[in-house]
């Protein structure tokens, strides 16, 4: 293996060879522009004036009574996730490129529409590939994509969820690789991705960083997040992996634990760890929430899991629900279930000062939490 | 005289005559359809090991590779399928699959064992030249790939150089992409090796114009379809092909 995008034996290129020389002119391209200060200043006016940085750090009161539990708003940013932080990065770095064609898998929809949002802010053409379970449970993404102006190619084969809606994202990148910016969601896949996916989404966890000690005065003993594909988590860890104190806890979902339950194998161009069986073939993950239901996760993580620096455990749908209902009714802000495992941990947590992310709004998942627990009385 | 050149594929092949490359999904099936392929006229014979997401396929193999796989052809039975075919024909063998297939069985250890089961050699769609260089495979280049990077396949590759024709995933198309033409040309500065064109040729015609180009064809979706219809009738197809290459 050639060293080019290792982290410790994980990532790499395993693509077919017509995507190389876009992987060569991407990772030239995004050198060139994470090192141009006008890249930088673009996103954060960006940041600042169209999405809503800085997003606020609010303590939970009465979430985890006896602890300081912060969480870091990500929910609060333009169309309700992290993923616009990466959606715009790569929407000035595909205009560098000159790209007009924009491709995106999407999962939960929130990488959909937060690409579609970002299309229509720069005049881009638009294609969201998504599983067709995955349209059903997340049906109000869908709907804000078409208004958007994007359009959303069902996926209907395989697990129908964002496996299948990533090859096929990839796929048709493949197809169009002159016109068209692959824009990926999360920081899987081959390199460069994992690590643009990274650097664009540490404005969370800089970010949270400074607010912590501006606000208590010390650093957070944990930091906790959620892990689909890992990007809010990678990206808050990033604010955090040189402060040897701070203990990083990644929560997956119970049936998607990649890091927790897989083993190495090769997905969508990257060595990671996966959920496959002992021959290689990819199994399907299985969680209540459409972000995390995915059998891979970003190199970097399961890195971080095999050096020690980062933990990882997993939340059940259950937990994940409770939490939800948990945090709407002690501090009135609605999390996107897939936070809410992050929640579900970081409540039983043994530090005393805990930092969460909370990467997204629940609105999308109204439909879903009622279904399962109609009239459900928390106590 | 055609299994005669076809086996050497290591050294220069006398172009009297293209070589013809069917593409088969492991199966059942597989050893019996490999013969019917050889009798209609194939020079060798790829053997696609299924993989649950294979990102350079489209619609047609992507199929068949579930269709595999839901008949229980992992990868020890793949390469039983592989005995199987070696007993039965004597021209190359080549597995196809996809990179987790052989992280999970061992690198070293599947090029090993593909190799006593009868492979002469591998193809690994999502590895490309550069990358494991020991693993002693058939190298792919494609439309985008520079001229550099043609340069290391082709000093890499094992026996022939695979062009992919088109800038996209395997799949029957209407006509020839013509990009196959400057590809060829590029390919022929960097390698004597056989230069096979692959994806997207279906029919005689295609056959005729792409083996025009290049030193053989490869047909792998239209292949995998007809054989649904049976040895007989790939049989039949497989000779279509090999007439119109003459």
């Amino acid at each position: 293996m050639t060293a080019v995008g290792l982290f410790g034996t994980y990532g790499g290129r395993f693509v077919p060879e017509t995507l190389i020389p876009a992987l060569d002119e991407l990772d030239a391209g995004w050198r060139e522009a994470s090192t141009d200060s006008s890249y930088r200043a673009e996103l954060d006016e960006l940041g600042r004036t169209y999405a809503g940085r800085p997003t606020p750090l609010t303590r939970a009161n009465r979430f985890a009574p006896g602890r300081r539990v912060y969480l870091k708003r990500e929910d609060l940013l333009h169309t309700g996730a992290h993923k616009l932080n990466n959606a715009l990065g790569q929407a000035v770095l595909a205009r560098r490129l000159g790209k007009h064609r924009i491709v995106a898998e999407t999962g939960a929809g929130q990488h959909g529409v937060a690409t579609a949002t970002v299309c229509a802010r720069f005049g881009l053409d638009c294609v969201v590939y998504m599983g067709e379970e995955d349209m059903r449970r997340q049906r109000p993404n869908v709907e804000r994509m078409g208004l958007l102006g994007a359009e959303v190619r069902p996926v209907d084969f395989g697990t129908r969820t964002l496996k299948e809606a990533t090859s096929e994202a990839i796929r048709d990148w493949i197809t169009n690789v002159e016109t068209t910016y692959y824009l990926i969601g999360s920081c899987v896949g081959p390199h460069p991705y994992p690590a643009i996916v990274r650097e664009l989404q540490a404005v969370i966890g800089r970010e949270a960083r400074a607010q912590m000690l501006e606000t208590e005065g010390t650093l957070p003993e944990v930091v906790v997040a959620c892990v689909g594909g890992g990007s809010n988590a990678i990206g808050m860890f990033a604010g955090f992996v040189d402060d040897q104190n701070v203990r990083l806890v990644g929560v997956e979902a119970a049936g998607a634990a990649s890091l927790g339950t897989g083993r190495p194998g090769v997905l969508h161009g990257a060595r990671s760890s996966l959920l496959a069986d002992e021959d290689g073939q990819i199994l399907d993950a299985h969680s209540i929430s459409a972000g995390l239901d995915y059998p891979g996760v970003g190199p970097e993580h399961a890195f971080l899991r095999d050096s020690g620096r980062a933990e990882y455990v997993s939340a059940t749908d259950e937990e994940a629900l409770a939490a939800f209902r948990q945090l709407a009714v002690t501090e009135g802000i609605i999390p996107a279930l897939e936070p809410a495992h992050a929640l579900a941990r970081a409540a039983d947590l043994e530090e005393e000062l805990v930092l969460v992310c909370l990467s997204g709004r629940g609105d999308k998942d109204l439909a879903e939490v009622l279904a399962q627990q109609p009239h459900q009385v928390d106590a | 005289m055609q299994q005669d050149r076809a086996v050497s594929l290591a050294g220069a092949v006398e172009p009297l005559a293209k070589t013809l490359v069917v593409y088969l999904m492991a199966g059942p099936a597989t050893p019996e359809l490999a013969e019917a392929a050889v009798e209609g006229g194939a020079d060798v014979v790829e053997i696609g090991f299924p993989f649950s997401d294979p990102l350079a396929d489209g619609p047609v193999i992507r199929r068949a590779a579930e269709r595999a796989l839901a008949q229980g052809m992992r990868t020890r039975q793949c390469l039983e399928c592989l005995r199987e075919s070696r007993e039965r024909i004597g021209v190359p063998l080549v597995p196809m699959t996809y990179s987790s297939i052989l992280e999970a069985y061992g690198w070293e250890r599947f090029a090993d064992d593909a190799r006593a089961a009868g492979a002469t050699s591998l193809i690994v769609a999502d590895l490309p030249a550069g990358e494991r260089p020991e693993l002693r495979r058939v190298q792919l280049v494609a439309p985008t790939s520079t001229d550099e990077r043609i340069g290391l396949a082709a000093e890499q590759t094992d026996g022939w150089l695979y062009l992919v024709t088109l800038t996209g995933t395997t799949g029957a198309r209407r006509e020839l992409s013509p990009t196959l033409a400057g590809l060829v040309e590029r390919a022929r500065r960097f390698t004597a090796a056989p230069l096979y064109a692959g994806f997207g040729i279906s029919t005689p015609d295609h056959a005729r114009a792409a083996a025009g180009l290049a030193d053989g064809i490869v047909v792998g979706s239209r292949a995998v379809e007809v054989a649904e219809d049976g040895p007989a009738a790939l049989r039949e197809y497989v000779a279509s092909l090999r007439a119109a290459l003459s």
